[in-house]
């Protein structure tokens, strides 16, 4: 059924052959209408309306044109306003219908999308309309608003390979696309992968040898347990997290002051090591205050709906800046746990999505009643704007023993609190917050999941409840997803923020369905999604592409080889450090700067505020994971944005991942890596053993595998070339070394460290030391 | 064989691009920083090249932006109003400021006192143009520039209105003009990025800068402005470590080309291929950079027309020669930001100290270029993010004074190519307080810049999350009167 298509466009071919029902991507653009047996609604058809036509005949009633819209199905089987004797849709008959006739015509004044709007149809999407109106228009609700279900699985012919009902799935679609899995990765890359995905580190030499020796049936599944409950998981699924809660260490704007949210940073990283359920997870950070007697570590989870941006420009409109935090509430709501894009309705409808501005401002009501004010005072004199909550030394030794508090100063974190009834909520007149009009109460969109007042509370306790009801179709959706995307490295939504009509289709929507029911049936487990998902044969085989399956599927959404994805830039640092020996390994705490080049923040710095100027530390602030490393907003940590990290501006759900030539500039010339290699250097050149061995040992500390002896071969070789190098040019060896503030070890051979050094900065550099394979 | 895909892919995305761009043959050793998404394996763009190229022909390859930061004063530079000295210390009338917000920081002041400019105003040049006498350099190229009288924006704070003016958006997160003309036109040297920010400070009170002014947003990071900085590193990370040398470094390159493409033969991953790649292009940044940034070789004539502050890394002079040597070697655009200028008290002495550090400069830059041949198809902009009042903020006294921000008008100039030279464009009334004539919001000014560089403001777009972006969102309309 496959068809050939050009190579100009490497993107997924897309097969559509159905096997009982809807089972297609949404990748349509290179296919062919005629091999689409039968045309579906939310699969072909409204992709192609959002895209093209939704803009000016979908949810935005100011917007819309010829009091036509296109979204609803009373809208695509109503006759013409002005027309009534012409259908906009006559199922059936696509020449009866106006709707066809007008994408077809060649009539300039006629056709549509206008020639204005810069938007075409293709000629596939013409024939899939025709093809759809030809079998009978059905319309269909959008596939994320009805709530998710478990299916039977599917009839699958190489149940051997399968380890859990995941590979079922993967394996149903691999055989529509007739692409078959990989046999099961080594072990080698199968430790470094599952060790990276579930603490952000390596595995040790010591627990390679163990796995690679261990014939026990279960091998694999106790290391995957043993990572589980390493105090590392907490900090590695929190990394994420505080993408979602758009964390920082400053303020956000202008002089943008130091903040201290960082106990809210160590309860992520607690929550995820005790294990608490989703649905705990979930309804402290955003209701933590409104459970009854909360105790502290519920009201300092609340510091999630603080860690917004917050001005302190002398000069701003108090009231401005209030609605300011009031929308990135909002909007972070939307997008981290429904999937929306919540803001793109609060200055008029929503384009594509069912919400109307005015459910926007009904969602933002909920988030409308703290006691705050848009400008406190003048920067760094309270680093925790009200509401706030002090942190006392006997909280520290009770409830928030988790709380890493170095000192005795004074503590004091951002929290949310209602004061019922300070303000009615008024819908902006385009989103302006001196244009009020309507006053509305909390409620979340309809088209989601209406929001029962007589079930739930006009508050964020009711609205966790509200998103935590099992009807709610989009909540354990997103959050399952999201765990496959960071797993994965693309989800099966793979616009992991936007289920929305302009979001992607599910490339395996039951096995989404499955994940998130069985997530939800669980007890909102995380552990447990994350164990099932890693136990998957789908994530245990091999990574290795052949051309085929690259031409066949360069994007590797149908899953027949295991993804190679570079490290997260927090987690690159980490390996360095862990590899080389170098990692202080303590959680939580104030976050920390270690080495940038120069004063990255004086160069750009108003010249106000305790963070006018970057003050590098010392010790073994250095060498914490890439995690703690300050984030100043306005200048993040250069280092880790080369490397894509978050800028930690707003709400980020999906980083995006590059290969540029800044990050080859890194790798050979940052000082993090330059003093870990010459670090382990030191440290082997100290120990009685051979160059070969000493070779050997750094790189599988690096790569994670044993080193190939054409490998060790040309690593040799090129030693000894290194240390003659340096013993013409002692001096250069003695600057080399130089690296780091860690003082040069006694008692060992200049030459050979810089020689040793030089390879292992090497074997740092290359594409498989940051890379799980 | 992936080696053939890799070769595919570069070769339709170049003949895409060349074709598009009318490139030559000898351009066709670029590197993927031209052809940014090449080995990215990211679907997620529309298309694979970048969506704009060449809409039409072209009035400029490259922009040199300017940038006054904290908002110089429109009154004591371009915009002349003698009527405000006679109305010294009046209370300005609510009828003119009808409605206009004011900030926090003056919206306590009980009185409004008008005061004009400390500074007289000439007139220069065939074009006539006004220039206040803090800016006698400037007034020697008016007949070379555009001064706009009538921008207007829609912030009134600093952090806002440079990101608006920047991004398009007052959010944030959206990418930068460099960031869109990067990403819709790539770059003209393989060895460089496309899109530089350079940093300075003056006398003057300043507000700070912020890495999301020069941000990629959602578009790929390659599009992300390259901060230079005056240090040691040009670029951060470019110098090899002590004790390393260009021969040592290649030594290392060639181990690790070996090493890499053994991996290669097992994953048959593209993504090893394209890491080999970027190595290759640091290693060429490695020499290609500094030797751009070495202003020490300059003739003395060319110090002598930037003044001699221009060998003195860092300063808004060197940075100005900086700028040209850059946009010479084909960088797309070259943005600078010059903090000082936020005069809400001493106004006459601060900003006295401030014209004259950036004046010189300035005008040696558009000299430099047109002798160079190069104006024609530069784009030079200069200016702020808003106004300043035309009444005093905090005491004023006859011999000086403070303005507030005022976001109704303001002054900017632009020159080169395409721009209609010698040339004053909108008119505010006689109190320099609000638009009488031709208004240009800043969604026009982006929409008219990207015309002059051969973009259609409308369909250079990115979609992302449901949406797509432009730099104007859904507004801006050309300026055809200060278009050649």
């Amino acid at each position: 059924m496959r068809k050939t298509h050009s190579l100009t466009f490497l993107l997924a071919s897309v097969t559509l052959a159905l096997a009982g029902g809807v089972t297609l991507y949404s990748c349509l653009s290179h296919s062919d209408a005629t091999h689409v047996d039968v045309v579906d609604y939310n699969f072909h058809i409204r992709p192609i309306f959002s895209d093209k036509c939704f803009k000016c005949h979908g949810p935005d009633a100011n917007e819309r044109q010829a009091d036509l819209r296109l979204d609803t199905k009373e809208g695509l089987y109503q006759s013409l306003k002005d027309h009534p004797d012409q259908m906009v849709i006559s199922p059936g008959e696509p020449k009866q219908s106006e709707l066809y006739k007008r994408i077809m015509t060649q009539d300039s004044a006629d056709i549509m999308p206008p020639p204005d709007a810069n938007l075409n149809l293709t000629a596939l999407e013409k024939k899939l309309i025709s093809k759809w109106i030809d079998q009978g228009a059905e319309y269909k609700e959008h596939w994320s608003f009805t709530p998710p279900q478990k299916t039977a699985l599917p009839q699958i012919k190489d149940s051997e390979w399968a380890q859990n009902d995941i590979d079922y799935f993967i394996l149903q679609k691999l055989g529509v696309q007739r692409l078959s899995a990989n046999p099961p990765a080594d072990r080698t890359q199968l430790l470094k992968r599952v060790s990276f995905d579930l603490t952000g580190l390596p595995p040790s030499i010591k627990m390679q040898e163990a796995f690679y020796h261990d014939h026990d049936e279960n091998a694999y599944e106790k290391v995957v347990d043993e990572l589980l409950s390493s105090p590392a998981y907490g900090e590695r699924m929190a990394l994420h997290w505080l993408d979602v809660a758009r964390y920082a260490d400053s303020h956000g704007y202008q002089d943008d002051g130091l903040r201290t949210m960082w106990p809210w940073r160590d309860w992520v990283i607690h929550a995820f090591n005790e294990n608490y359920p989703y649905d705990k997870f979930l309804t402290w950070q955003l209701a933590g205050d409104l459970l009854p007697d909360p105790d502290k570590e519920m009201l300092l989870a609340t510091g999630f709906n603080r860690n917004h941006k917050i001005t302190q420009e002398g000069g701003v409109i108090d009231e401005e800046y209030r609605i300011e935090y009031v929308t990135d509430r909002t909007n972070t709501f939307g997008k981290a746990f429904l999937g929306m894009t919540f803001e793109c309705a609060k200055c008029h409808d929503h384009k594509y999505d069912p919400i109307s501005q005015k459910e926007y401002f009904r969602a933002f009501a909920f988030f409308d009643q703290v006691p705050e004010k848009g400008i406190v005072g003048v920067i760094d004199a309270s680093f925790a704007d009200p509401p706030k909550m002090e942190i006392s030394n006997e909280d520290i030794a009770s409830v928030l023993h988790f709380v890493n508090k170095p000192d005795t100063n004074l503590l004091e974190v951002m929290i949310m609190h209602d004061s019922s009834g300070i303000r009615a909520t008024r819908v902006l007149d385009r989103g302006v917050y001196d244009n009020p009009t309507d006053t509305v109460f909390p409620q979340m969109p309809k088209s989601i999941m209406p929001y029962d007042t007589s079930r739930f509370a006009p508050n964020r306790l009711g609205l966790a409840q509200w998103l935590l009801d099992e009807n709610n179709p989009l909540t354990a959706r997103v959050f399952a997803n999201r765990m496959w995307q960071e797993i994965f490295g693309r989800g099966l939504v793979k616009t992991s923020g936007d289920y929305g009509m302009q979001g992607d289709l599910p490339s395996h929507p039951q096995l989404l369905d499955w994940l998130a029911v069985d997530f939800r049936d669980s007890g909102w487990d995380i552990k447990q999604l994350i164990k099932t998902i890693v136990m998957s044969a789908t994530y245990r085989q091999s990574a290795q592409v052949s051309d085929k399956k690259l031409t066949a599927d360069p994007d590797n959404i149908w899953l027949s080889r295991a993804p190679r994805i570079r490290l997260p830039a927090e987690n690159i640092r980490d390996h360095v450090l862990v590899s080389a020996g170098l990692l202080h390994q303590e959680i939580g705490g104030p976050s920390v700067k270690p080495y940038e080049p120069g004063d990255i923040w004086g160069t750009a710095t108003s010249g106000r505020g305790l963070l006018m100027n970057y003050i590098q530390d010392h010790g073994n602030q250095l060498y914490r994971r890439g995690m703690y490393t300050f984030v100043k907003r306005t200048i993040p940590p250069p280092t880790m944005l080369v490397f894509d990290s978050s800028n930690r501006d707003q709400c980020e759900v999906q980083r995006l991942r590059t290969n540029t030539p800044l990050q080859a500039l890194a790798m050979m010339n940052d000082e993090t890596v330059l003093e870990a290699a010459r670090v382990f250097a030191e440290k082997l050149i100290a120990e009685k053993s051979t160059v070969s061995e000493k070779i050997a040992i750094a790189f599988q500390s690096i790569i994670c595998r044993p080193i190939e002896e054409p490998e060790k071969t040309l690593l040799k070789e090129y030693y000894q070339e290194e240390l003659n190098h340096f013993q013409t040019e002692p001096e250069l060896a003695v600057k080399f070394i130089s690296a780091g503030e860690i003082k040069n070890a006694d008692q060992v051979d200049s030459l050979e460290v810089a020689a040793l050094m030089q390879i292992i900065h090497t074997i740092y550099n290359m594409e498989e030391a940051i890379t799980k394979s | 064989m992936s080696n053939e895909f890799i070769k595919h892919k570069l070769n339709v995305n170049r003949r895409h691009f060349l074709g598009k761009l009318g490139l030559g043959v000898g351009s066709v050793a670029l590197g993927s920083l031209m052809v940014p998404d090449l080995f990215k394996g990211r679907s997620d763009t529309e298309s694979k090249i970048p969506v704009g190229l060449a809409h039409f022909a072209p009035k400029a390859k490259r922009i040199i932006y300017l940038f006054q930061n904290g908002a110089p004063s429109q009154l004591e530079s371009f915009d002349y109003k003698p009527k405000l000295r006679e109305l010294f210390g009046q209370d300005l009338p609510p009828s003119v400021r009808a409605g206009q917000r004011l900030t926090g920081m003056t919206s306590g002041q009980s009185k409004f006192p008008m005061v004009g400019s400390k500074f007289d105003f000439h007139q220069y040049g065939q074009s006539g143009t006004w220039v206040s006498d803090l800016f006698p350099h400037t007034a020697s190229i008016v007949d070379d520039i555009c001064v706009i009288k009538s921008v207007h924006t829609e912030a009134i704070n600093h952090d806002p209105a440079l990101t608006f003016i920047q991004t398009g958006a007052q959010v944030g997160n959206r990418p930068s003009m460099g960031a869109w003309l990067s990403y819709g036109l790539g770059s003209e040297n393989k060895n460089l990025p496309s899109f530089c920010v350079l940093l300075s400070r003056g006398p003057g009170n300043g507000q700070g800068v912020y890495s999301k002014l020069w941000t990629n947003g959602f578009l790929d990071s390659v599009h992300q402005g390259i901060q230079f900085s005056s240090g040691e590193d040009p670029i951060m990370h470019l110098n090899n470590p002590p004790g390393t040398d260009k021969a040592s470094r290649r030594r290392m390159l060639d181990r690790l080309a070996v090493l890499n493409n053994r991996n290669h033969q097992e994953f048959g991953d593209p993504e090893i291929q394209a890491k080999i790649q970027q190595y290759e292009m640091a290693y060429r940044m490695q020499t290609a950079v500094p030797e751009l940034t070495d202003l020490s070789r300059e003739p003395e004539h060319i110090v002598k027309m930037y003044g001699s502050e221009s060998l003195v890394p860092g300063t808004y002079a060197a940075n100005c020669l900086l700028a040209r040597k850059l946009s010479e070697a084909g960088v797309r655009f070259v943005q600078l930001y010059h903090q000082g200028w936020d005069q809400h008290g001493n106004l006459v002495g601060e900003m006295a100290q401030q014209a004259k550090d950036v004046d010189r400069p300035t005008a040696a830059l558009i000299k430099d270029l047109k002798q160079r041949n190069l104006l024609d198809e530069t784009l030079v902009i200069w200016g702020g993010e808003f106004g300043r009042t035309n009444y005093c903020q905090g005491k004023l006294t006859e011999e000086n004074y403070g303005r507030d921000h005022h976001p109704r008008c303001y002054s900017m100039w632009m020159a080169g190519g395409g721009v209609k030279p010698g040339v004053s464009y909108g008119e505010t009334d006689e109190l320099g307080y609000n638009i009488v004539k031709d208004p240009v919001h800043i969604h026009d000014l982006h929409a008219t810049i990207m015309h002059l560089m051969g973009l259609d403001h409308k369909r250079l777009t990115y979609k992302h999350l449901g949406r797509r972006y432009r730099l104007t969102d859904v507004f801006g309309d050309l300026v055809p009167g200060i278009m050649a």
